[in-house]
């Protein structure tokens, strides 16, 4: 019959309708599988390259300690040790006359500043920073000595309390994203009585505004110091600065000053305070906790004698009463006149500024970052027992949503560093405290782009700049590669196994990523499932050295340019940018057999000489490290 | 390819008892691949993966169960008392078998195409946004609001305010390559 047949019809149809539906969105799924796949090995490759670098550093750190020793023991008194070991204690009034001395000239149209600041005073700050304008050099002396002279009255870990009525914001790493944080005030609220703040460090490094984020913060400090709380990061630290970004910034825009902004900088640093503590029962701190985390001697510490991560201090010698001298080498004099915290103090402060939280039970090096430990949720448990706590606030660790939440609840990471590692990588989150009740989240993700991208393109965006930042990594080892896959291809054949390959890379390059499936992005040819390793890498970056530097030269110096650059500015005392040949090679060679490095002296100077950078005996260091910069073929991106 | 490549030597040498040296390291290669997809999301690594995220691995290596196959996938691997957790001690033979018995294949250009002309009923070439979001949010595995969202934001033709899917499934096959 007709009514049948056509309802047997619809029927039919709309089967077909849910099967083609179901076919469509199962592509789709698998298609945007595919990609966030590859939107997750770039986060891992940042993240793992990231780690890796940290872990460089503790090699650094070890060489500061090389040079001190080497310092001390060839001096006499501390007179003559370079300034950065032993920094004198700066006198007030030296540094107001020299700041006041600065002038600011009629033609700065940027925000000026009348001390001491009120709210408008911030404002316009703000209003001129949208605007791109930089603050005069004297203006971010003032803002810094101000600042400095209120942290000081803190102590090592603030206590406050919440209130029913107020919530507290709490947000995590902001690393010079500043558009990050104004729209984290445009979502939540200037700083003010009524809307009080936890900043938990790390505002500075990697983003390109990390002094206007400085500047904004301690200014809403100086005009609500009782509402506007600052912890301090990893990154809070003057040679971290130098590795990561900040001192470039620095001397870029303050060309004239920027050598005093960095001096005053390093000290407000140590003032900062480790932490805050909420109604005796929330700690909040930058990185973590070590299994023998104790808060008592964390307050008691004169804590504005941490420096650096890289600077631990020295171990005192002993002295031998039958000889009647130390049994080290060491002089005394030079060694107690620097002030430094016990071992036991620095490493609680490490731990605090460093440490991140893993499932796994119980408490270990963190090996990644090379500084702190790794905690397991024992720990957790153990450590808040101990102190009353009911819950950690942390940060210190990119969360792909912002924030995170572990060992059942206890440990709360916020990261408020939005597209961190590249536009579309993360959201940023801040987090709101009320009086004895849950916290509450808040995601956002600020972007420059007009348009949405579509997730592919996103994904694009995050990949490129995953593989540029491995390709840096890659030829800084290329000649080690290379010897690699020979030991694999012991015929001479030219190929070695796609698994093969795998093995070598990791082994050469130390990173755990999955290099099979990154393979064929990164070898130029691959046949049968073979690699043929001998037709070289796609896309390396390259390094715009002389040609007369021989590679393995190069490769080294690309690779520990960075470290190189910090020795050479502790070495120039008086930041000229300029260090004698004899300083040079004296550098040189401590450097060379501390890294074990097997580079002839005669050939870095026969580079020194060619480059002609010998200016009246003396190395232009900057130009000299410019050299081994690294430059990217298809963008232009450095 | 490379996946597809390694499945085709591991079947080709099947019919020998599959025993040959080639068939071993073909099987040895599959199983590095799937460990180095399971990585990606084994944040810990300590060999496990939240349940949630087994779809994204599963489909990342190149199969396309629906929702429901899915479903099926993750009870087999799942432990007896469920923890949330995925281990890769579970996960990796599953993985290697559904691979090699070339389960839950992608699907064909040509049936995509079809689909979307089951759906145009008016046969006119394209979906209005309305049309393809009906059937999207309310037939079959219904999407949620992103992956909603997600699609129009490269399907939709901004213009006609319409998904021009013979277009769309193009480009999207070029972007996959």
């Amino acid at each position: 019959m007709g009514c049948s047949h056509s309802v047997h019809n619809e029927t039919k149809k709309s089967e077909k309708a849910m099967k083609a539906a179901v076919l469509i969105q199962n592509w789709y799924r698998c298609y945007k599988a595919r990609l966030e796949l590859r939107r997750r090995q770039a986060l891992n490759i940042f993240e793992n390259i990231e780690y890796a670098d940290e872990q460089d550093q503790m090699q650094l750190a070890k060489f500061f300690a090389f040079m001190l020793e080497h310092y001390v023991k060839n001096k006499s008194s501390a007179d003559n040790l370079p300034k950065i070991f032993n920094p004198e204690p700066k006198r007030k009034s030296d540094e107001e006359t020299i700041i006041s001395l600065i002038e600011v000239p009629d033609t700065y149209y940027g925000p000026r500043l009348k001390f001491p600041l009120t709210f408008a005073d911030v404002v316009l700050l703000i209003d001129a920073f949208k605007e791109n304008q930089i603050l005069h050099a004297r203006y971010v002396l003032e803002v810094l000595l101000e600042a400095k002279k209120i942290l000081q009255q803190m102590p090592n870990i603030i206590h406050i309390s919440s209130t029913v009525s107020k919530e507290l914001t709490i947000c995590g790493d902001i690393h010079g994203k500043l558009d990050d944080l104004f729209l984290i005030f445009y979502k939540n609220g200037l700083p003010s009585g009524n809307n009080r703040y936890v900043f938990n460090g790390d505002f500075v490094d990697r983003g390109q505004n990390s002094m206007e984020v400085l500047m904004v913060l301690f200014s809403f400090l100086l005009v609500y110091p009782n509402d506007v709380y600052l912890n301090r990061g990893n990154h809070e630290d003057y040679l971290m600065n130098m590795r990561y970004g900040f001192t470039k910034e620095i001397m870029q825009k303050y060309k004239q000053h920027g050598a005093k902004i960095l001096h005053l900088l390093e000290e407000v640093y140590t003032w900062l305070p480790i932490g805050t503590l909420i109604d005796k029962k929330v700690l909040v701190i930058h990185g973590g906790i070590a299994d023998n985390t104790d808060l008592t001697v964390l307050e008691q510490m004169k804590r504005n004698r941490m420096r650096s991560v890289l600077m631990p201090p020295l171990v005192p010698a002993v002295f031998d009463p039958r000889h009647g001298h130390f049994s080290h080498e060491l002089p005394p004099p030079a060694m107690l006149a620097m002030e430094q915290l016990t071992k036991y103090e620095w490493d609680q402060i490490v731990n605090i500024l460093w440490s991140d939280p893993r499932s796994r039970k119980g408490c270990y090096p963190n090996t990644s970052r090379g500084g702190g430990c790794y905690f397991g949720p024992d720990v957790t448990e153990n450590i808040l027992t101990k102190f009353g706590l009911k819950m950690i606030i942390r940060s210190h660790e990119c969360k792909p949503e912002g924030f995170d939440i572990c060992h059942d609840g206890k440990i709360i990471t916020v990261f408020s560093a939005s597209n961190y590692y590249e536009e579309g990588s993360n959201r940023g989150a801040y987090l709101k405290l009320s009086h004895d009740t849950t916290p509450r989240f808040f995601q956002y993700q600020s972007s420059q782009i007009t348009q949405a991208k579509t997730l592919h393109e996103r994904v694009d965006i995050v990949e490129n700049a995953a593989f540029r930042i491995l390709g840096e990594r890659m030829i800084i080892r290329k000649t080690n590669l290379i010897q690699a896959f020979r030991k694999y291809d012991p015929n001479d054949t030219g190929k070695i196994s796609l698994s093969d390959w795998a093995k070598a890379t990791e082994e050469v390059l130390e990173l755990h990523l999955p290099w099979m499936s990154l393979c064929p992005r990164l070898v130029k040819t691959i046949e049968d499932g073979y690699v043929l390793y001998n037709m070289g890498f796609k896309d390396l970056p390259v390094v715009r050295a002389p040609k007369v530097a021989k590679a393995g030269m190069v490769e080294t110096l690309v690779r520990y340019r960075s470290d190189l650059k910090i020795i050479f500015n502790i070495i120039d005392k008086d930041q000229s940018g300029l260090i004698s040949m004899d300083e040079f090679r004296a550098m040189w060679k401590l450097f060379c057999s501390h890294y074990n490095i097997d580079i002839e002296e005669s050939h870095v100077d026969q580079l020194a000489h060619s480059m002609d950078l010998n200016k009246d005996g003396s190395i232009d260091f900057n130009e000299f490290l410019t050299a081994f910069d690294v430059v990217h073929r298809a963008t232009n991106k450095l | 390819i490379l996946l597809l490549h390694w499945i085709l030597v591991f079947n080709a040498v099947d019919g020998n008892n599959g025993e040959s040296l080639q068939a071993k390291a073909g099987l040895l290669e599959l199983q590095k691949k799937i460990k180095e997809a399971f990585e990606v999301f084994d944040h810990e690594a300590n060999d496990t993966v939240d349940v949630r995220e087994i779809g994204t691995i599963i489909r990342s290596l190149g199969c396309c169960p629906s929702e429901g196959e899915l479903h099926d996938l993750i009870a087999e691997v799942e432990e007896e008392e469920p923890t949330g957790y995925i281990r890769l001690e579970k996960f990796l033979p599953m993985m290697v078998k559904v691979l090699s018995e070339r389960r839950y294949r992608p699907i064909p250009e040509d049936l995509l195409l079809q689909a979307f002309e089951v759906l145009d009923s008016a046969k006119e070439g394209f979906l209005t946004k309305e049309e393809l979001v009906k059937y999207m949010t309310e037939e079959g595995e219904p999407f949620t609001e992103e992956e909603m969202e997600e699609m129009l934001s490269a399907a939709l033709d901004p213009e006609t305010n319409t998904i021009q899917y013979r277009d769309y499934l193009a480009m999207m096959v070029i972007d996959e390559n």
